[in-house]
């Protein structure tokens, strides 16, 4: 390694000591094309994957859906019933996967950790007071804490948008390292809410901040405000893992969520990934698509390519 | 000045109240007008529009579908010289609006002639309503173009089905000129759907599709495939309406069949005195 890319990394780790130095880092960041990433996408979108390519992709991307229920109206038998469904997505056909890990809130964490409890499907929970994330940190840390004590080794917590768009970057900064520290041994995965960040030049900023300090999943958004994940911002988020890799050495995950609920869409996405950053991300490990509708479209597109026969809805399970 | 060149006109599909082109791209021609070749997978999007317009449909009160098939007669009406510039007889046009017409009025009279209280052994109120099946795919018959087509749509609506509609392969002018009419006349989106081209490639994915409901294949003239779509339709027990008579006489009263056969009855029990 060059001497200036060691200096480069040690330069990164000091960043979040000081406003001024972070501040002048993110803004230093290249501006995004955004007619340029916009076309790029749609162009990668239009891609046909079809016969024993769409089979694998359709595999792949089941292992990488995070099962997702995110409603006030959740109940430990609802979960419960999506965490069965997690484990084996098509009880009629054995050689199907299970998908990637299920995503619930810290209250619903325990009834599905007996479910998954030695399966290899991860158990994710939102905290930090999610969707919106205005609360004090204390509460979002102990939202944190009384997650992973229930079990649950992802937590996706939300950042600050309010702090981030009113420029306080190291308060940002700091709540991350601080939720990272109270996540202990589990995958901290952090919500940038693109939707309400409003420009992609914010996007690709607060990819970094998030990275820089120590999330190892950026995803897109929570689900909850009306524009979630698209393809162009997942791609603004792409790139910055791909730089930061360049830039550090370390590889950080990418979760795109909320709005994708084809295969279609699923495969334009895996497209995406394997063009912008490679098979290195081509892993459940790696990417995962925050979903439940999702899922289900996935199966009927499976059954279809099995069976030469159009699936239905009435033949798989609500959720 | 240079004279002017008529406007000519391509003959789309019908899908969720749009008018799209083939996924395929393919297109072939008659009456030298190009039509739109559907595919595979145009009766698959046709599927799932028709069954996104079920909720709603079959979720109007009667009176309100009533309503609503009585002003397609109206545009039925309105473009009738549409049609007959398309070699439909104009006495044909004139019957299949009195068809339509007939048919609409059935709409809230369906459940007081085929439901109500039923004498029960037992103190309850029991009650027989029919309901709509779902989303019925349709293989219209060729001749006559028009007043074939009305008398296999426009019965499987009235009570609430969806459907997609295969139209004739030699007769599709008259079944896209009709979807002009349904596009301009307060029908919702998807609650007919109507697909030209040929029959083998499109209709044995809808007698195979798992969220098809029941099919009716009027105009399937092949004997051979006719049993094929019956035994594929047998996968998900889907209603089956069999082929007609070639020498069917479809100005005769029509009668109450078609439609009868793609409603299920419900009944429910309730106590009484409670």
């Amino acid at each position: 390694m060059t001497a200036t890319a060691t200096s480069a990394r040690s330069d990164l780790s000091e960043l979040g000591r000081s406003e001024t130095a972070l501040r002048t880092f993110l803004h230093g960041l290249p501006g995004v094309d955004q007619v340029g990433a916009e076309q790029r996408a749609a162009q990668l979108g239009t891609r046909s994957i079809k016969t024993t390519a769409k089979a694998q992709a359709i595999d792949l991307a089941i292992r990488m859906v995070d099962l997702t229920t995110l409603e006030g109206a959740d109940t430990p038998g609802k979960v419960r019933a999506l965490a069965a469904k997690a484990l084996r997505p098509d009880p009629a056909d054995p050689s199907c996967p299970h998908v990637g890990a299920v995503c619930v809130y810290p209250l619903m964490v325990p009834y599905v950790a007996e479910v998954l409890r030695g399966s290899g499907v991860h158990l994710a929970s939102v905290a930090t007071a999610f969707p919106s994330g205005q609360a004090p940190l204390e509460v979002k840390l102990a939202d944190t804490r009384a997650a992973v004590e229930a079990g649950a080794d992802e937590i996706d917590m939300v950042i600050n948008r309010g702090a981030f768009l009113a420029g306080r970057y190291s308060e940002v900064y700091d709540e991350i390292v601080a939720t990272k520290q109270a996540c202990g041994d589990a995958h901290l995965k952090v919500i940038l809410e693109t939707g309400e960040l409003a420009t992609y030049d914010n996007v690709r900023r607060a990819s970094w901040l998030a990275m820089l300090a120590g999330g190892d999943f950026i995803k897109t958004s929570t689900g909850k405000v009306p524009v979630a994940a698209t393809l162009p911002v997942t791609l603004v988020m792409l790139e910055a893992v791909r730089d930061f890799r360049a830039a550090t050495g370390r590889q950080v995950g990418v979760k795109p969520a909320g709005g994708i609920k084809t295969t279609k869409d699923a495969i334009k996405y895996l497209v995406m990934v394997n063009e912008t950053v490679g098979p290195d991300w081509l892993d459940p490990d790696w990417f995962r698509f925050g979903a439940s509708s999702l899922l289900n479209d996935l199966l009927m597109q499976r059954t279809k390519l099995k069976t030469g026969v159009y699936a239905g809805p009435d033949y798989f399970t609500l959720d | 000045m240079s004279e002017r060149v008529a406007v000519r006109k391509t003959y789309k599909l019908f899908i969720g109240g749009k008018f799209p082109r083939s996924e395929s791209g393919r297109s072939y021609i008659v009456q030298d007008s190009n039509v739109s070749l559907a595919s595979r997978k145009d009766a698959r999007d046709a599927v799932v529009a028709a069954r996104a317009a079920v909720k709603g449909w079959a979720g109007a009160i009667a009176y309100n579908r009533g309503q609503i098939l009585y002003r397609v007669a109206e545009m039925l009406e309105g473009r009738r010289e549409q049609f007959v510039a398309l070699d439909v007889p104009g006495a044909e046009v004139d019957a299949a609006v009195d068809r339509w017409v007939w048919y609409a009025g059935w709409s809230d009279k369906l459940s007081q002639v085929y439901g109500g209280a039923n004498p029960v052994a037992g103190p309850y109120f029991n009650l027989s309503a029919p309901e709509p099946t779902g989303v019925v795919a349709v293989v219209a018959p060729e001749a006559p173009a028009l007043l074939g087509l009305v008398s296999v749509i426009a019965p499987a609506i009235v009570g609430g089905n969806t459907v997609v509609v295969a139209a004739s392969p030699a007769a599709p002018l008259a079944a896209v000129t009709l979807a002009e009419v349904l596009a301009t006349s307060d029908l919702p989106g998807g609650v007919v759907n109507i697909l030209t081209g040929r029959l083998p490639e499109t209709v044995p994915a809808l007698a195979a599709h798992m969220d098809v409901n029941a099919i009716d294949l009027t105009g399937v003239t092949d004997a051979e495939l006719a049993a094929e779509l019956e035994v594929k339709a047998a996968e998900n027990l889907k209603r089956v309406l069999r082929p007609v008579a070639a020498d069917h006489d479809w100005s005769a009263d029509p009668g109450l069949g078609r439609m009868t056969a793609l409603l299920e009855t419900k009944t429910v029990w309730h106590p009484k005195g409670v």
